[in-house]
C-alpha cells in the first residue's frame, strides 16, 4: 500500500529525506563518485595521456609504493586511469539519460495529457520497446555505426525511455483529472500553462527519482557495451578498462588490480544510484511496510492480575 | 425474540482500554475504559461514527490488532476464561471456533484466487473438525445452504458471486466451525437495501436456530433497531450510551445518542428537515481534554470542557457519560 | 472479456511485435551506413567482378524495396521492378522458410549455426534462472514477511548490491578466483580435446564448465527477483483477506503458503517475462566471459567478424525468442489467474 506524498517545498522534502539513512548513503556515495571525477587532475597521481618508456616489467606490475593499484597491459597506471575514467563513464551515463529522460518524459506527458488515439499508439510503441531486448538491439546499433562515444551515447539514450515515459504518463493521468486543473480550464488557461504550472511540480519529484536509476542503468549500459568492444577505445572509461584487462591477458597474468579496480567503480556509482533512488521514492511515495502479519510492540500490554471482584455478570444488572 | 435476559453470559468485557502506539510521538487512546457484555441469543448493537474505535474494539476481542496496537488494560471473559492471558497459540485455537468475524467489504476479505468452498474447507481443517473427504464436502455444502447459496457454487471464486452471495459465503464462513460468539463488521454497508434485508433477516433467522450471540458493529440505526437487543454507543473511543434497544430508542440520555436519533429521518415525518450533527469526531491524536463530545454537543456547559465524565448507572443495564446525569 | 477474447488479443499483439522487429531489423541493416556488401568483403584480392557475383548472390543487387532510392512513395508504378524481387520481400520470403541467409565468415548457413547454439544458451539460461527464481522467491518472501527487521535489511542491501554488479565483472571476478583458486575450468562447454567415457561423463564435464557461469547468473538475478518478491509480497500481506485468514486462527506459516505465497506468484510470472529482456543481456555477457558456445557469443562474435547476416539472424532470433516467451507468460498468467480465466 503506497501513499503519494506531494512536495510543497523543498526544505519539508529535505527534512524527510535527511531521515532516510539509505537515500543518504546513496547520495554521499554519488557525490564522492562525481567529486573524484572533477578533481581527477588534482588527485590521480600519474596522467593516463602522457606517454611513457614501458619495459616488460612495466606490463601488469602488482600493486607498490609507485603504483598503487599496479600497471594495466600497457604499462599505465591503474589509479589514475581508474580516476579518470570516472570522467568518461559518468559522463556518458549522464548524457545518455537526459536524452532518454527527455524523450521519455514527452512521450509521457503528450500521452496522459492528449490521451485517446495518441496515447493508445504512444503506449502500444511503449510496449514494443520493452519487449524488444536492449542489449542485442544496441549492439546491434552500435555494430553497424561506427564505434564512438557519441553513437554511444546515442544509443543508450533511445533505448532507456520507457521506464520514465510510463511513469510520467501514470503522473499526468492521475492529475489531469484533479479538481484545480478544470478550474484552471475554466478559467480559460492554456495547456502549456497547465502543464507548467500544475503538473510539473507534482510530477518532477518523482522524476527525479526516476532519473537516478535511469542514469545508474546507463551507467551500466555504457560498461557493457565498452566491455564488449563496441566503444571508442582511446576514451578509457571504465568498461574499456575492463575490455583491455580481460582481453589482454589480464587474466592469466593473474592482475586481479586491473579486473577489480574499475568494477569497484562501477559497483559504488551504481550501487549510489540505485540507493539514493530507493530512498528518494520511499520517501516521495512511502509505503507502509507493516501488514497483517507484522511482528509488532507486545499486544497485550497490561500487568497480570486476578479480577479485583468476583466475575458475576449478573451484578451489573443490579 | 428469545428471551435472553436470563441465558448464559459468553462475553464479559471490562474496563477495556486500547492504544496505539508509534515510534515519535505519544500513544492514541483508541478505546478507553469500555465494558460490556454478551449473552447467549443477544444481538448487541455497536453504533458509531468512524473512527469511534469499534472495530479496533471488535478485533482486540480476537487479539487481531495491528503492529501498532497494544491492549493496556482490562479483561476480556469468554466463559470465564481471560482471553488476555492466553498463549499466542491458545488463541489461534480460540479463533473461529469460539469466535469468529464477518468482515466488512467481502470483495477484499476474501482470496480472490481460491474457491469459496476451499476457503470454508480451510478452516474446518484447520480446527480439527473435518472427517474424511466426504464429510468435509458435505459440511461445506451445508453451510452454504444454510445462507442461501446453492453448493454446487462452492467451487467458484469470490469474483463470481454478486455483493449480496459474498456476504452471505462470509457468514457461512463464519459458522463453519460453530462459534457460540459471532461479530459482525458492518455486514450490510455497501449493499443495496433489499440486500441489506435478506442479510438482516438470514442473520435473525440464524440466532433462533442456532442460539448465536451476535455483536453487529454498523453506523446505522435503522438495522439497530430491527434485530438489536441491546445497544452499545460509542464516541471517540468512549462508552457514551449503552442499554437495551428500548431504552435507547424511548429513553435516549447521552446527548450523543439524542442528537444521532434526532439525525435519523423519520418517514413518518418527511417534511422535516434532516439534522445533521455539526462538526466532526476528534481524531484520535488530538482528543479534546473533557468529554468527547464537549465540541459537538448542544447542552454542554464549562466542566464538560475540562473533565471527562464518568460512567453513570441509570437502571439496570442502562449506562451514559454525561455529567448532565450527576445531579440524580 | 471472454477467456478466448483475450487470447487473441495477445497472440495478435505478439504476432503484430514480431513483424515490427522482423521490419526493423531487415531496414537497420539496410539503412544504416556500411553497405553490407562492402563492409563484409573488404579482402583487397576480391576483383570488381568477384565483389558484384557475390552481391547477386546474396541478393544485394535488387533494390531495396520499390522507389526507396526516390524516398517518394507515393509515386507508386512509376518503378518497373516486380515489388516482390525486391530485397524486402526476397527477406521475408526466405524467414518463411526458415532461412536467415549465409554467414559471411563460415559461409554456411545462418539458421544452422544458431540451432546449435540454442540450446547451449538455454541450457545455461535455464539453470540459472531456476535457482535465482527459487532462492529469489523465498528469500522475497522471508524479507517481506519480516519487514523492517533485521533481517529484511539484511536482505534488501544485499539485493541492492547484488543487482548493482555489472554481470560480465561479476563473471569475470568469479572467473578469476573459480579458476585459481578451485581449479575450474577457464571457459567453453566442454575440455578441449577430450575423449569422454560415455554420455555421463560427457554431462559432468559439462556441468563443471557450467558452475561459474551459472553462479554468476544466479547471483545476478536473486537480486531482482527477491526484491521484486518482496514488493509483491509486501502488497499481498497488506491486504484483507490476509486478515481474515488469520481470524480464522490459521499458523502464520500456513498463511503464508497457502495465500501469501499463491497470490504473490501470479504477478511474479509476469514479472519473470518482462525481464526476459535482462536475461537476455545476461546471457550476452555471461557467454562472452565464459566463452560459452551459445547465442550470446555468437552476436558478440558476429560483431567482431563484421558478419552481418550472422548478427542479423541471431538479433532476430534473440528478439523473436524474447517476445514468444513473453507471450507464454502472458498465456499461463491468464490460466492460472481465475480472475482472468473464467471471464
Amino acid at each position: 500500500m503506497t501513499v503519494q506524498v506531494e512536495v510543497s517545498s523543498f526544505t519539508g522534502f529535505w527534512n524527510s529525506f535527511k531521515r532516510n539513512r539509505m537515500g543518504i548513503v546513496g547520495l554521499i556515495m554519488v557525490i564522492a563518485a562525481v567529486a573524484m571525477a572533477v578533481l581527477a587532475p588534482w588527485i590521480a597521481p600519474y596522467d593516463p595521456k602522457a606517454p611513457i618508456q614501458v619495459t616488460i616489467d612495466d606490463i601488469y606490475a602488482p600493486p607498490s609504493p609507485e603504483h598503487w593499484l599496479g600497471t594495466d597491459d600497457a604499462g599505465k597506471d591503474v589509479l589514475s586511469n581508474f580516476i579518470y575514467g570516472a570522467r568518461v563513464s559518468l559522463t556518458v551515463g549522464f548524457f545518455a539519460s537526459f536524452i532518454s529522460i527527455v524523450i521519455g518524459g514527452v512521450i509521457g506527458i503528450v500521452a496522459g495529457f492528449y490521451g485517446g488515439r495518441t496515447e493508445n499508439v504512444l503506449m502500444r510503441l511503449t510496449d514494443i520497446m520493452l519487449v524488444i531486448p536492449d542489449l542485442p538491439l544496441a549492439v546491434v546499433l552500435v555494430a553497424l555505426t561506427k564505434p564512438s562515444l557519441l553513437n554511444i551515447i546515442f544509443v543508450i539514450g533511445i533505448l532507456g525511455w520507457t521506464s520514465t515515459a510510463r511513469l510520467v504518463r501514470s503522473q499526468a493521468l492521475s492529475v489531469k483529472e484533479r479538481k484545480f486543473v478544470l478550474r484552471a480550464r475554466a478559467i480559460g488557461a492554456s495547456n502549456m500553462y497547465i502543464v507548467r504550472r500544475h503538473i510539473l511540480p507534482l510530477v518532477l519529484p518523482l522524476m527525479v527519482a526516476n532519473t537516478v536509476l535511469v542514469i545508474s542503468l546507463a551507467i551500466l549500459n555504457e560498461s557493457t557495451l565498452s566491455f564488449l568492444g563496441l566503444s571508442d577505445p582511446t576514451t578509457l572509461s571504465w568498461g574499456q578498462m575492463l575490455n583491455f584487462a580481460f582481453t589482454r591477458g589480464g587474466m592469466s597474468a593473474g592482475a586481479w588490480w586491473a579486473l577489480v579496480t574499475p568494477g569497484f567503480g562501477i559497483v559504488w556509482v551504481v550501487l549510489g544510484c540505485t540507493l539514493l533512488g530507493h530512498g528518494l521514492e520511499q520517501v516521495l511515495n512511502p509505503r507502509l511496510e507493516t501488514h497483517h502479519l507484522s511482528v509488532g510492540a507486545e499486544m497485550v500490554a497490561r500487568p497480570a492480575r486476578p479480577p479485583t471482584h468476583a466475575v458475576d455478570a449478573r451484578a451489573i444488572e443490579g | 425474540m428469545l428471551d435472553f435476559k436470563h441465558a448464559p453470559v459468553l462475553l464479559d468485557v471490562r474496563h477495556l482500554s486500547i492504544d496505539y502506539v508509534s515510534r515519535d510521538q505519544p500513544p492514541a487512546h483508541a478505546v478507553e475504559d469500555v465494558s460490556f457484555i454478551l449473552r447467549e441469543g443477544e444481538i448487541l448493537g455497536l453504533v458509531g461514527e468512524s473512527g469511534c474505535g469499534k472495530t479496533t474494539l471488535m478485533l482486540s476481542l480476537m487479539r487481531l490488532l495491528p503492529a501498532a496496537g497494544r491492549i493496556v488494560s482490562g479483561q476480556i471473559n469468554f466463559l470465564e476464561r481471560d482471553l488476555l492471558s492466553l498463549s499466542e497459540a491458545d488463541v489461534a485455537d480460540m479463533r473461529w471456533k469460539d469466535i469468529a468475524m464477518i468482515f466488512q467489504g467481502a470483495m477484499n476479505a476474501l482470496n480472490p484466487v481460491r474457491t469459496i468452498g476451499d476457503q470454508i474447507a480451510e478452516v474446518i481443517v484447520r480446527h480439527n473438525l473435518a472427517g474424511d473427504k466426504n464429510f468435509l464436502e458435505q459440511r461445506v455444502s451445508e453451510l452454504l445452504e444454510l445462507v442461501g447459496i446453492p453448493a454446487r457454487r462452492r467451487n467458484q471464486y469470490p469474483h463470481q458471486y454478486s455483493g449480496g452471495m459474498r456476504q452471505r459465503a462470509m457468514i457461512a464462513m463464519a459458522l463453519a466451525c460453530a462459534p457460540q460468539v459471532v461479530i459482525a463488521d458492518e455486514p450490510t454497508t455497501a449493499l443495496d437495501v433489499m440486500i441489506q434485508a435478506q442479510i438482516l433477516e438470514l442473520l435473525a433467522k440464524l440466532r433462533e436456530k442456532l442460539g448465536l450471540a451476535v455483536i453487529l458493529v454498523t453506523h446505522d440505526l435503522g438495522v439497530v433497531a430491527e434485530i438489536c437487543d441491546t445497544v452499545l454507543v460509542m464516541y471517540g473511543g468512549v462508552t457514551a450510551e449503552y442499554a437495551d434497544v428500548n431504552t435507547i430508542y424511548n429513553d435516549p440520555k447521552h446527548p450523543y445518542t439524542q442528537q444521532l436519533l434526532g439525525a435519523f429521518p423519520d418517514l413518518s415525518k418527511p417534511q422535516d428537515e434532516l439534522i445533521a450533527i455539526p462538526g466532526y469526531p476528534p481524531r484520535l491524536d488530538a482528543l479534546p481534554p473533557g468529554c468527547r463530545f464537549a465540541p459537538r454537543c448542544s447542552a454542554a456547559f464549562d466542566r464538560c470542557h475540562h473533565q471527562q465524565p464518568a460512567l453513570h448507572r441509570l437502571d439496570g443495564l442502562h449506562v451514559a457519560s454525561c455529567h448532565q446525569l450527576e445531579t440524580r | 472479456m471472454s477467456g478466448y477474447g483475450y487470447l487473441l488479443k495477445k497472440i495478435g499483439w505478439a504476432l503484430f511485435t514480431i513483424v515490427f522487429v522482423i521490419v526493423l531489423n531487415f531496414f537497420l541493416f539496410r539503412v544504416l551506413p556500411g553497405d553490407p556488401a562492402r563492409a563484409g568483403l573488404r579482402d583487397p584480392r576480391l576483383t570488381v567482378e568477384a565483389i558484384e557475383a557475390i552481391r547477386v548472390r546474396f541478393g544485394l543487387d535488387k533494390p531495396v524495396i520499390n522507389c526507396f532510392e526516390t524516398l517518394n512513395p507515393l509515386k507508386l508504378g512509376s518503378c518497373t521492378v516486380n515489388p516482390m524481387q525486391t530485397q524486402f520481400f526476397i527477406y521475408v520470403g526466405n524467414l518463411l522458410r526458415g532461412e536467415l541467409g549465409i554467414s559471411y565468415h563460415t559461409n554456411r548457413p545462418v539458421a544452422d549455426m544458431l540451432i546449435e547454439r540454442l540450446w547451449n544458451t538455454v541450457l545455461l539460461v535455464g539453470a540459472g534462472q531456476i535457482f535465482a527464481i527459487i532462492i529469489g522467491i523465498t528469500l522475497g518472501l522471508v524479507a517481506a514477511w519480516r519487514a523492517r527487521t533485521a533481517v529484511d535489511y539484511a536482505a534488501l542491501v544485499s539485493s541492492l548490491m547484488a543487482w548493482s554488479l555489472p554481470t560480465f565483472w561479476l563473471g569475470i571476478i568469479l572467473l578469476f578466483i573459480g579458476s585459481r583458486q578451485f581449479g575450474l575450468p577457464i571457459g567453453g562447454k566442454a575440455t578441449p580435446g577430450a575423449n569422454f567415457a560415455g554420455v555421463w561423463e560427457e554431462w559432468l564435464d559439462t556441468a563443471r564448465h557450467m558452475i561459474l557461469p551459472t553462479l554468476t547468473f544466479t547471483i545476478v538475478f536473486v537480486g531482482e527477483y527477491m526484491l521484486i518478491m518482496r514488493s509483491t509480497v509486501l502488497d499481498v500481506l497488506s491486504e484483507d483477506y490476509i486478515l481474515t485468514a488469520k481470524a480464522k486462527g490459521l499458523s502464520t506459516f500456513q498463511i503464508l503458503k497457502d495465500h501469501a505465497l499463491r497470490n504473490s506468484m501470479l504477478p511474479m510470472v509476469t514479472i519473470i517475462a518482462l525481464n526476459l529482456g535482462f536475461t537476455v543481456a545476461g546471457a550476452i555477457q555471461i557467454e562472452t566471459v565464459f566463452s560459452w558456445p551459445g547465442l550470446g557469443q555468437s552476436i558478440f562474435e558476429a560483431v567482431g567478424r563484421r558478419d552481418y547476416p550472422m548478427l542479423q539472424g541471431a538479433f532476430l532470433l534473440i528478439a523473436v525468442s524474447v517476445i514468444l516467451a513473453n507471450l507464454i507468460a502472458d498465456l499461463l498468467y491468464s490460466y492460472l489467474d481465475p480472475r482472468v480465466r473464467a471471464g
